[in-house]
């Protein structure tokens, strides 16, 4: 959309407007990301910027909100509750997943449409109803308040995720290869190890890396699902906001955009990856 | 001429053996899917059914007092006496032992749903009952309290000793059963949740308007700009995307508060004096601000995958036949972005609804959705009926949209990034 040279002055005007529009809401959307991370170095326990950090006075920053995030026993056990339960979790749902993907995208798929409605409506329905459904029904169980408990639920919301990426991953998937494997002599499991799992591969992963960003941010189940045995991150955060803010919270947050953007130029560079692969784009 | 049916090597006709064939392929298909179904049917679906059971589940009325309610079966209730003394008698025993079963409790806080005052009255009679030992039942009971002469009382056990009620079902819309079983409106300073389901869909669907406003135009350069351009911009959407819904919510606390970065910028600039400071947060703009960044790219990504594929051609051509731009817009770009338009804003809305976490934070008392009632009254004054009943209708409203979804956009066609 470059600007022709035979513009007229209102195209340009129009043409120079529009973009600065589009900087502005751009701006938006990343700008109070990443304005905590300045604010996290705060020397004052305070949620704005002091006159001596806009002085640059190295005085006016501190790492201590970091320090005492690295040595208050509660975060490091919501660390390690947050990682435990998002990892189990995104094993269950990417098996479960990978597996039903494989199946919805057979030809001769019975009731297809109603099937891939069943699944993807965790993504749908309201997480406080999730929530509050599964908090009477795992109560029911006895499952309430267990890591198991936690664990199956964020499975439960991070199959969606699977099931969608796999299956995108699998339009267009070249079902003469396997046609080919077979003519050749592969057996069923070597078909699916040396044939489907290397092109499946890249859906898998971005798949399995969205279930496990949705356990690990999740905070609705598991503030009902769980006690405080497994307390998350999320769950550490959202207490901490509705009680005492302190500047603790920006330093977990600052360190949750550094994965957030590791995670998403990972997913990125697979979806490139696969398409390439797939030969769908020339970039 | 009769048709020579074809057969396969070992003589079953082709026809059959192409059957079984694809018998076999359906039947390989589903069980890749069983896993996963069996595992949401335990971990997702059969807990929402569990919900829609609680909305209309009312044992406790004939748990708590099982005699009684069946001695008021004979009673009628529509006429002005009060239950005879044998039901006096059942009621005085079934207390007694409700009080030293310790779940007389539970059944006060039922029926105090229904009529203020149950539960007192209640917890009154619970110790004093066990002195009654002998006829008259009725006086010594109605000596603990005079409530207990009051017909309504007994109407309301008879109503509420039903295994089914839709009175939590009233309760969530603004009406009740009054006393004689009628519906009717609950009283006016009682009238919430139909105003908060309104306010829930209105705010939801300003967010909507919202994030279309400030998504076409990014989706517009995003569709239009080379793709390596495009590319790197598209990180700036799908970012927010990834990063933690708590994380949004945190920057725009620190944002947007009384002594936050907003504030004190513009009181550095002059724009607002030191005690002038705007309350930007804890109220709907917050509520509104908040959600709208954070649905944003959700708004976004549709409506760039539509706009991609309409070829800049149209535009072209519908210039060069002499429309304005404005016209070559409207006419012709502007249709054939509908699509992307509907499915952009129906997922928006429907996540909008049905959020918690960010109206909770940033919303205060008046930014706040059926959602937060809803969590309230499951974990704070442990109305599950009522808020089953909410969550319900919630429900309801969500598949509706869920399906209307599938209609344009097709559930086969969602995509994540």
């Amino acid at each position: 959309m470059a600007l022709p040279v035979h513009a007229s002055t209102g195209e340009r005007a129009w043409y120079y407007s529009f973009r600065v529009l589009c900087a502005a809401i751009f701006v938006f959307l990343i700008g109070p990301i990443f304005v905590i991370v300045p604010l996290s170095f705060n020397e004052l326990p305070y949620f704005t910027f002091t006159p001596e950090m806009l002085s640059l006075d190295p005085e006016g920053y501190s790492i201590k909100w970091y320090e005492e995030f690295f040595t208050e026993q509660s975060w490091q056990d919501a660390v390690a509750n947050s990682f435990f339960i998002a990892v189990f979790a995104t094993l269950l749902s990417t098996t479960l997943g990978t597996l039903a993907a494989l199946g919805l995208s057979q030809p001769y798929m019975p009731f297809r449409t109603t099937i891939m409605a069943i699944l993807i409506s965790p993504m749908i329905v309201p997480l406080i109803i999730s929530a509050a459904g599964m908090y009477f029904f795992y109560t029911r169980m006895g499952i309430s308040s267990t890591h198991f408990g936690v664990i199956v639920a964020h499975a439960a919301l991070g199959t969606p995720f699977v099931v969608i990426t796999v299956t995108a991953t699998l339009v267009g998937f070249d079902r003469s290869l396997i046609r080919a494997a077979a003519s050749l002599g592969a057996g069923p499991t070597r078909i699916f190890f040396k044939i489907i799992v290397p092109l499946i591969l890249p859906g898998v992963i971005s798949g399995a890396l969205f279930a496990f960003i949705t356990s690990f941010d999740e905070v609705v189940v598991v503030l009902f699902v769980g006690s405080v045995e497994q307390r998350t991150i999320p769950w550490k955060m959202f207490s901490g906001i509705r009680e005492e803010i302190r500047p603790t919270i920006l330093a977990v947050a600052t360190i949750l955009v550094c994965i957030s953007i590791a995670l998403l130029t990972t997913v990125e560079l697979l979806r490139r990856r696969s398409e390439r692969l797939r030969g769908m784009s020339p970039g | 001429m009769m048709a020579h049916e074809l057969t396969t090597a070992d003589g079953v006709p082709l026809r059959i053996s192409l059957e079984r064939a694809l018998l076999r392929s359906r039947i390989r298909a589903a069980l890749l899917v069983v896993p996963l179904m069996a595992f949401l049917l335990f971990a997702f679906i059969l807990p929402i059914f569990d919900m829609l059971y609680r909305s209309v589940e009312n044992t406790i009325v004939a748990q708590v007092l099982p005699e009684t309610v069946i001695a008021l079966q004979d009673w009628d209730e529509t006429g002005d006496a009060l239950p005879d003394e044998a039901v006096f008698k059942t009621a005085v025993a079934d207390i007694q032992a409700a009080f030293k079963a310790k779940t007389l409790g539970r059944l006060a806080r039922r029926l105090n749903y229904e009529k203020p005052g149950m539960a007192s009255l209640l917890r009154k009679s619970g110790r004093r009952s066990l002195r009654i030992t002998e006829a008259p039942w009725s006086e010594q009971l109605i000596k603990i309290d005079r409530k207990w002469g009051d017909i309504n009382i007994w109407r309301l056990i008879k109503r509420e000793s039903d295994h089914l009620t839709e009175s939590y079902f009233l309760a969530a819309v603004d009406m009740r059963l009054d006393d004689l079983g009628a519906v009717n409106w609950q009283p006016e300073n009682r009238q919430i949740y139909l105003q908060l389901f309104w306010k829930t869909v209105w705010m939801s669907g300003l967010i909507t308007i919202l994030c279309l406003l400030l998504g076409y135009p990014v989706a517009f350069l995003l569709a239009t700009l080379p793709l390596r351009t495009s590319n790197l911009l598209m990180v700036l959407v799908l970012l927010p995307f990834w990063t933690s819904l708590l994380v949004r919510t945190t920057s725009w606390i620190a944002l947007l508060q009384t002594e936050g970065v907003l504030n004190d910028l513009m009181v550095v600039v002059g724009l607002i004096s030191d005690d002038g400071r705007l309350q930007m947060i804890h109220n709907k703009i917050g509520t509104f601000v908040a959600m709208t960044h954070i649905l944003l790219p959700f708004m976004i990504l549709p409506l760039y995958s539509v706009m991609k594929t309409i070829p800049p051609s149209y535009m072209r051509a519908a210039r060069s036949l002499g429309a304005t731009p404005f016209t070559a817009f409207v006419r012709v770009y502007l249709p054939n972005t509908v699509s992307g338009i509907g499915a952009g804003s129906i997922l928006v809305f429907i996540l909008s609804i049905g959020y918690y976490i960010t109206p909770a934070l940033v919303g205060g008392r008046t930014g706040t959705f059926i959602s937060n009632f809803i969590a309230s009254h499951v974990s704070e004054t442990l109305n599950w009926g009522l808020a089953a009943a909410l969550g319900v209708i919630l429900l309801a409203l969500v598949l509706a949209l869920y399906l209307l979804y599938d209609r344009i956009v097709g559930i086969d066609n969602m995509k994540l990034g």
